[in-house]
């Protein structure tokens, strides 16, 4: 396979601006010159406009741009780590131990093809409206790739490295803990990423239940009110944090799994 | 009196479905002896390795340890597999603790033989290195090490130098002789390479085609260190290809 060349780091960073900013270049252009409509598409510099004016303005959604960001971190962070913590664990026990897989995988099975967006409903009648009914749908939605992925890490093993313990001594807890998980931790991680995706691209659908508050909420608020800019915005915000939270995620695993080549 | 064998088989016998693999093996081995095991490839030598450490269960006989069933939990064992199994998340250093880990050594003694053998493999520079960062015979000798740091009393080797070049076996081939004789473990090594089995080992077991019995096991009488080219090294050597030809 043909590799190319590594670039210095700098050129790479300097790449990846140029190319935001041709984006961002080509957009305002094609608003500008009315190619686009304004009505139809906000410019970028408009949108900056907004951000700043969001900053204290709290119409049409009631709260200002800080408050929605804040209250829907909170949301997706809580329902993300709540994944992470009954996800990653009960993924690695099904793929390593042969009860816990037939204990738990048949229910799994049932639950995984279910969209997140299906349990609204049920649980609107469950948990009533609020915050418990949106963390319940935000944690579904990160749940099953955190439980398939950290299966899938666990299983793939190499029975070798397991031989190696197991000859010398190892009980299977020894196994599980000394082998088993560090050896997944690559494919968990893959899977933390994959969920915390998830939970941030669910954040709009579980704050359409009845919130009053968060980029959600905004979003449908701006929608309303016919502000397309309100509406962009928030895309725009909902894209920008995801972005930079998955990249904080990245260096987390480059601390915690030294030893892969990234 | 008459040593006490450290490791006795007794008629071990493994059958595959209708395929017989080892059929009514016995003999006895000496604690500290260096055996090589040679014999015709797909003679069931790995399966007879898998069946010592409990890796799979033999159809009748029974092999002791010490004059105990051998188990990986009581007895002290080692075992080197063929293909590379150095942990990729363990440093070099943590590689070569991990089995002294599992037997909870304690941390001073663990340290000082992590030294001792990271200095008897040359590898003391790149301790804190990852495999990934290894060539392939630097990784097979943390393999080693790691194997040899818990003084084993037994050490199972199944072909570890097979996919090495002869420049690198010929070295590894000195490095495991100087770690037996500085930790006295009874080495038991799987190889279909005659010069290196008449090169490493005090005794030579040979085995049969399948279904496999033990055909003889000579005494190697050479001193060490040997030298290929010796006559003496090369008679014995043509004398154990004689009894392993099948064809």
């Amino acid at each position: 396979m043909y590799q190319e060349k590594e670039r210095p780091r700098w050129q790479n960073m300097l790449l990846s601006c140029s190319g935001i900013i041709v984006f961002l270049a080509i957009w305002q252009f094609v608003v500008s010159s009315g190619i686009v409509s304004t009505d139809k598409l906000v410019a970028p510099y408009t949108l900056c406009m907004t951000f700043i004016d969001k900053l204290s303005n709290v119409v049409p959604d009631g709260n200002t741009i800080l408050v929605h960001i804040a209250t829907s971190l909170k949301l997706v962070l809580a329902g993300f780590l709540l994944s992470c913590l009954i996800g990653v664990p009960l993924g690695l026990l099904m793929g390593f131990f042969k009860t816990f897989q037939a204990l738990f995988s048949p229910i799994f099975e049932i639950v995984r093809p279910i969209p997140p967006l299906a349990w609204i409903p049920i649980v609107i009648v469950v948990f009533g409206i609020g915050m418990k009914s949106e963390l319940f749908i935000i944690f579904v939605a990160a749940f099953v790739p955190c439980v398939i992925n950290s299966y899938t890490g666990i299983q793939s093993t190499d029975p070798a490295l397991l031989n190696v313990a197991k000859t010398a001594g190892a009980s299977r807890m020894q196994m599980f803990f000394k082998v088993g998980v560090p050896s997944a931790l690559p494919m968990v991680f893959v899977g933390i990423k994959v969920s915390f995706g998830s939970a941030w691209a669910t954040l709009v659908a579980a704050e359409m239940i009845a919130s009053s508050v968060g980029l959600g909420y905004m979003i449908q608020q701006g929608r309303q009110a016919s502000r397309p800019d309100i509406v962009l915005l928030g895309m725009l915000v909902i894209g920008i944090i995801g972005g930079v939270l998955t990249g904080l995620l990245g260096l987390l695993e480059k601390k915690v799994i030294p030893w892969k080549k990234h | 009196m008459a040593e006490q064998p450290k490791i006795a088989v007794k008629d071990l016998t493994k059958v595959f479905d209708d395929l017989t693999v080892l059929d009514h093996v016995s003999f006895e081995i000496n604690k500290g002896d260096f055996v090589c095991i040679v014999g015709p490839t797909g003679c069931g030598k790995t399966t007879f390795l898998n069946l010592l450490v409990k890796l799979i269960e033999p159809t009748s006989g029974e092999i002791l340890i010490d004059n105990v069933p051998a188990d990986p939990k009581k007895h002290n064992i080692s075992f080197v597999f063929q293909e590379p199994s150095t942990f990729p998340w363990l440093t070099v250093e943590d590689n070569i603790k991990f089995n002294m880990k599992l037997k909870k050594m304690d941390k001073r003694t663990m340290n000082e033989r992590t030294d001792e053998i990271l200095r008897m493999i040359g590898l003391e520079e790149q301790r804190h290195l990852y495999p990934r960062d290894l060539s392939v015979s630097a990784e097979q000798r943390v393999v080693i090490g790691r194997s040899f740091a818990v003084y084993p009393d037994l050490l199972l080797m199944d072909e570890p130098y097979a996919q090495m070049d002869i420049k690198v076996r010929y070295y590894l081939e000195d490095e495991v002789l100087k770690l037996w004789k500085k930790t006295g473990s009874t080495v038991l090594f799987i190889t279909h390479n005659i010069e290196e089995a008449v090169y490493l080992s005090q005794k030579c077991m040979i085995m049969s085609q399948k279904p496999t019995t033990v055909k003889e096991i000579i005494e190697n009488p050479l001193p060490y260190p040997r030298n290929v080219s010796d006559p003496e090294f090369i008679q014995l050597r043509k004398s154990i290809t004689k009894m392993i030809k099948w064809w």
